[in-house]
């Protein structure tokens, strides 16, 4: 089973992404947690809300929240895609998934994710990484506590560095 | 100025094992060329023609002389005995070796410097007024703001990975605009409204490069206590729908320019809506404890026009020359803003040796309260000297070569390292900017010209800002051949407009030449008290284009 670091811990990856659902979907079991992209979620949503695994969405750095907020308090997960190392959109995405419309289950960043810029998704939001496949998960954890001061207000700590100092 | 509380040292101090860390797994091949590049990129670091280019930030120009004396060591043990003043303040260094990069940084860091983005596509040193605080006409002194802006900009987590590279620029004057704030991503103008309250103008958008445009008005009022919101409002509109298909649409500039302004600015409206009143909002106190840290120097109550000066200026008429091209008026009395040369000639504007750098640091510590400011124009300043003082410092300034009596003369060209160093370069930039010193190296003939801007480019990066010059030059490349096109009627103050083009490109052994029948023209032209730019206003183009082509053929 495939490996993502959560919780800044190294777990197996509970859900299985379906590149193609509507081909997939018939072979896959009614109980395995899937993540489909968005555009397949809002045509058939009546049918995976009624499968008994649990259904995350995929979106992609253009896609827009605000346009679909209703929609997410039914569901479990939302995986963020970084095309590229240097696309920074899923930042915000994340930041605008918790802190406007207080999405609390995982937010997972999957795609082009190098260790460092692990921390910066933390304090984005995210709680999950697939990490690149080619790229030591051991390694990568001990990235997160390599700068321990952070000036601003963030998804984990609102108050900005002058609401903090002694 | 600000001294680093403990946390920012802590921070820095991570920063520079971080970045020797992730400099040897790209040595053990554990991280690809494009994997480090992104990451070297953030710290300043590029590669170049000859060698690496390490970009030094000087956050919005200011540095104390143990800053400057630890530049010198760095020119002196890691390069070739010289640095670099940059159009946006910093400081570069044209031949490190990648390898010594982490203990370069280890040695600024204890300095209380970095390269923390100085380049990469993140939020770029903040770039001010260089007169900030002891400007004449300043609503207030912007320095704080800078530092506020400085330490929410530093390795903000939504905001590192941007389309694009994203510069702002502050100034305060009420009277002229030092730092082409108009020319900036985003540009704060600091105001007063009627009721007496301070807040900013916030312009966004604005730029050169490919698509020369003069940011717009979108805020025209924004209280202090709002300022980190809205800067995160119209960063996070950014992120999010700037063009990151082709970089050189990837400028918010051309984001405003495809939304228009008006809708650009409701975008960011419907967005600070969520951020407006929470933790970002910034509370007075903040302010004013930030204030208190750029505490005025301990000025003397001294008269103005001391005896001393008025004699000096009386005797020697090189002094008062000097005194009148290189040195402006200070707010407080008997003190006097001195604005030293990096462009003698032959040398290319904005290099300073190693004994140059000690020089200034000591000076500094003599004359000025040990603070040193760069400038945008590739020049530094000592901001506090005392009027009773400024011939002896006028002796010491000629002994360094600092003395050349050029600022705001066509000898002061601002101009970018250019096909000499820059891997990007269509063309060579430096030998351009000396050509046309040589040309008009008669100064009776330089100060009867008058107050002029001359920006010379090397390519269509416009580091040297040529767009904004009253005259530009940028070399183009044809054919494999270096050509030169010549721009008239930049302006980078208040009323920020872009050169035109006069017409076809010229060779690089005409440049001087055709600079010079523009000149000519120009004070045939001129009307008694105008300056080159209100002569190209009031006449325009088609008289100048005119006289170039016509004496060409
Ligand atoms: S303008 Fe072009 S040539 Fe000059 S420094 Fe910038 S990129 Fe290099």
């Amino acid at each position: 089973m495939p490996k993502i670091i959560k919780n800044r811990e190294i777990i197996d990856d509970q859900w299985t992404t379906l590149a193609e659902p509507e081909q997939e979907l018939e072979t896959t079991p009614e109980s395995t947690n899937i993540i489909v992209n968005l555009a397949y979620w809002l045509e058939n949503k009546e049918a995976l809300t009624a499968r008994k695994g649990k259904v995350g969405v995929l979106l992609l750095g253009s896609d827009e929240p605000e346009t679909f907020q209703e929609e997410l308090k039914h569901i479990d997960l939302i995986a963020v895609d970084f095309p590229k190392f240097g696309d920074g959109r899923g930042y915000s995405i994340s930041r605008i998934l918790r802190e406007r419309f207080n999405f609390t289950h995982e937010i997972r960043a999957v795609g082009d994710v190098l260790r460092d810029q692990l921390r910066f998704m933390e304090r984005c939001g995210f709680d999950a990484y697939a990490l690149r496949a080619d790229k030591d998960m051991n390694e990568a954890l001990a990235s997160f506590a390599s700068l321990s001061v952070e000036y601003q207000s963030d998804v984990l700590e609102k108050r900005p560095i002058y609401a903090r100092r002694p | 100025m600000y001294a680093y509380k403990e946390y920012d040292q802590l921070l820095l101090n991570e920063r520079v094992e971080q970045f020797r860390d992730q400099t040897q797994r790209f040595f053990k091949g554990e991280l690809s060329e494009e994997e480090f590049l992104i990451l070297r990129l953030q710290n300043g670091l590029y590669v170049q023609r000859h060698a690496p280019l390490l970009r030094v930030a000087v956050p919005y120009g200011m540095l104390n002389s143990t800053q400057v004396r630890k530049l010198a060591h760095i020119a002196k043990t890691y390069d070739k005995g010289y640095a670099h003043i940059s159009t946006r303040q910093n400081v570069q260094f044209n031949w490190p070796k990648m390898a010594d990069v982490p203990d370069i940084l280890a040695e600024l860091a204890s300095v209380q410097m970095h390269a923390v983005q100085t380049s990469g596509n993140c939020i770029r040193n903040t770039t001010i007024d260089q007169f900030a605080g002891v400007a004449v006409n300043e609503v207030a002194d912007p320095r704080p703001y800078c530092e506020i802006i400085r330490q929410w900009s530093t390795f903000h987590p939504e905001f590192a990975f941007l389309p694009r590279k994203f510069k702002i620029a502050v100034s305060a004057a009420t009277d002229e605009d030092r730092a082409a704030i108009r020319f900036n991503d985003i540009g704060l103008r600091l105001v007063e409204n009627a009721a007496g309250e301070i807040g900013f103008n916030v312009f966004v958008g604005g730029g050169l490069g490919r698509t020369p445009i003069a940011g717009s008005l979108i805020n025209e009022f924004l209280p202090p206590k709002h300022l980190l919101s809205y800067l995160e409002a119209v960063l996070r509109v950014y992120n999010r729908y700037g063009r990151r298909d082709n970089k050189y649409k990837a400028r918010i500039k051309i984001l405003v320019k495809a939304l228009t302004p008006d809708v650009f600015r409701d975008k960011v409206a419907e967005e600070w809506k969520h951020l407006v009143n929470t933790a970002l909002d910034l509370p007075d106190a903040e302010v004013k404890q930030m204030q208190e840290c750029f505490p005025e120097p301990a000025y003397e109550a001294l008269e103005d026009n001391p005896a001393a000066l008025m004699s000096a200026k009386k005797d020697s008429s090189a002094f008062s020359i000097w005194y009148r091209q290189n040195t402006d008026n200070h707010k407080k009395s008997g003190y006097r803003i001195v604005t030293l040369s990096l462009k003698p000639i032959s040398v290319a504007p904005g290099d300073v040796t190693t004994d140059q750098l000690i020089a200034i640091a000591d000076m500094a510590d003599q004359y000025s309260f040990g603070e040193v400011r760069t400038t945008h124009n590739q020049n530094v300043v000592l901001a506090d000297v005392k009027q009773e003082l400024l011939y002896e410092l006028w002796e010491k300034l000629k002994s360094f070569d600092f003395a050349t009596a050029n600022i705001h003369t066509i000898n002061d060209i601002i101009c970018c390292p250019g096909g000499d160093f820059c891997a990007l370069a269509n063309a060579k930039s430096i030998p351009i900017a000396e050509q046309i010193q040589r040309k008009f190296d008669d100064y009776d003939y330089v100060y009867d010209i008058g107050e002029i801007s001359l920006n010379i480019s090397g390519c269509m990066n416009a580091c040297s800002h040529h767009h904004i010059g009253n005259i530009g030059v940028l070399g183009v490349d044809k054919k494999g051949k270096e050509f030169y096109q010549v721009s008239l009627g930049g302006d980078s103050g208040f009323d920020a407009a872009v050169g035109k083009i006069i017409g076809p490109s010229f060779k690089e052994e005409e440049v001087a030449n055709v600079i010079e029948t523009i000149i000519k023209f120009y004070i045939d032209q001129r009307i008694e008290g105008e300056t080159f730019l209100m002569t190209y206003q009031r006449i325009g183009m088609a008289p100048f284009k005119e006289k170039v082509y016509a004496k060409n053929n």
